[in-house]
């Protein structure tokens, strides 16, 4: 008999459980969002490649029963492009921090969003880098601290989605790791949408941000997420005095720009002569 | 029919399934979660949802 959840069966590498991760830590919650959705989506799993950066939230990659590939940091999106323009049939899925893509990554993230290459990228944010013991991150909120921030952050945070949205990106949607159904959903609709998607999930790090801020338990940060996010149906028939104070959980857009492979693909096939065509293709 | 098991050996302690469950069906005990009272439990699998160990479950009693 299995001693896990069935939910995770037949995604997951289960003889890597128990995982390393902190008791409370969102990442848990998020990695099986994602095999859920892999599920739902009945992916094949030969053809699936999740690549993750380094971090915590990067440590996913190897929990997940399919192609992996854990990378270098920041640079998860590069080798991911690589992967997808060898060979365009793959759904390659990016797992990745707020440190990995928004940091040291944050040029692969604006320059992967810009040319709305097909690729799935899925940020665990949980404010901070965990994995080297809480230093501030690009999305670690004004005010708040970190072991490199003792009286409190003076920057601004970045807003992940926000930031890939307008550098280009054509699906954008907030998860959390409170919201599980509605992160799933963004997720697989994230999985199938032709060209760049991401999905900026706040996950909660008790460990370290948590403690830093003083922001209790993890069961204190994910009622936090309870009370603050609004599933987007909801979220729009609020007026703007109720929407103080709250963020919106889903699809936050999606458009059809034309997408990078595609007109990669167009180029190739325009290409008349061999001697052109072998310019592009290395056999 | 259904029943909920939990796994010890991969629960943390963290308390999440407790906190969330709609019927307060849950405790920590000696650090691992643990059913106050069956009787009480809606089988709604909200605790499978929100586990982030795997270790607090659903599974159809018949084959189990
Ligand atoms: C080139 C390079 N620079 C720095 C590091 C050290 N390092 C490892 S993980 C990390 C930050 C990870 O933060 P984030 O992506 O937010 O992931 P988290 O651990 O919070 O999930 C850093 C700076 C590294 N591994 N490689
Ligand atoms: S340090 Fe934070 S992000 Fe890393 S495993 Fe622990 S709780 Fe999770
Ligand atoms: S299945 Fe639902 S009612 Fe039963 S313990 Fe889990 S959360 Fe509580």
């Amino acid at each position: 008999m299995r001693e896990y959840s069935d939910l995770i069966y037949k995604y997951t590498r289960v003889d890597h459980l128990p995982h390393i991760w902190c008791a409370g830590c969102g990442n848990g919650i998020l990695t099986r969002d994602v095999a859920v959705a892999f599920e739902r989506l009945k992916l094949e799993r030969e053809k699936t490649v999740v690549v993750s950066g380094i971090g915590c939230s990067s440590r996913a990659a190897g929990y997940l029963d399919v192609n992996t590939i854990h990378t270098t940091h920041g640079r998860a999106l590069a080798f991911a492009t690589g992967i997808k323009l060898a060979n365009p049939e793959l759904h390659v899925v990016v797992i990745t921090g707020d440190g990995d893509c928004a940091a040291i990554g944050g040029n692969h993230l604006i320059h992967a969003a810009r040319r709305n290459i097909d690729l799935t990228a899925i940020v665990f944010n949980n404010n901070t880098y965990g994995m080297t013991g809480g230093q501030y991150s690009p999305t670690t909120p004004t005010g708040d601290k970190g072991t490199t921030a003792p009286y409190g952050n003076i920057d601004r945070a970045f807003d992940i989605a926000r930031l890939a949205e307008s550098s280009g990106a054509s699906y954008t949607a907030r998860g959390t790791a409170y919201h599980t159904l509605e992160t799933i959903q963004a997720i697989e609709r994230g999985i199938l949408h032709k060209g760049f998607s991401l999905i900026d999930c706040y996950s909660v790090c008790p460990t370290y941000y948590g403690r830093k801020n003083k922001k209790g338990s993890a069961v204190d940060m994910l009622i936090w997420q309870r009370d603050h996010g609004v599933p987007r149906a909801r979220y729009d028939a609020l007026s703007p005095e109720e929407r103080q104070g709250k963020f919106p959980v889903g699809i936050l857009q999606q458009n059809d720009y034309p997408e990078f492979i595609e007109q990669y693909q167009r180029i190739i096939d325009g290409c008349e002569t061999e001697q052109e065509r072998s310019a592009f293709i290395h056999d | 029919m259904k029943r909920l098991l939990i796994n010890p050996r991969f629960c943390k302690g963290c308390g999440i399934c407790a906190a969330f469950c709609p019927k307060s069906a849950l405790e920590l005990k000696d650090g691992k979660a643990a059913l106050k009272e069956r009787c009480s439990c809606i089988l709604c699998g909200l605790c499978e949802q929100r586990c982030p160990d795997y270790a607090i479950f659903l599974r159809d009693e018949v084959g189990a």
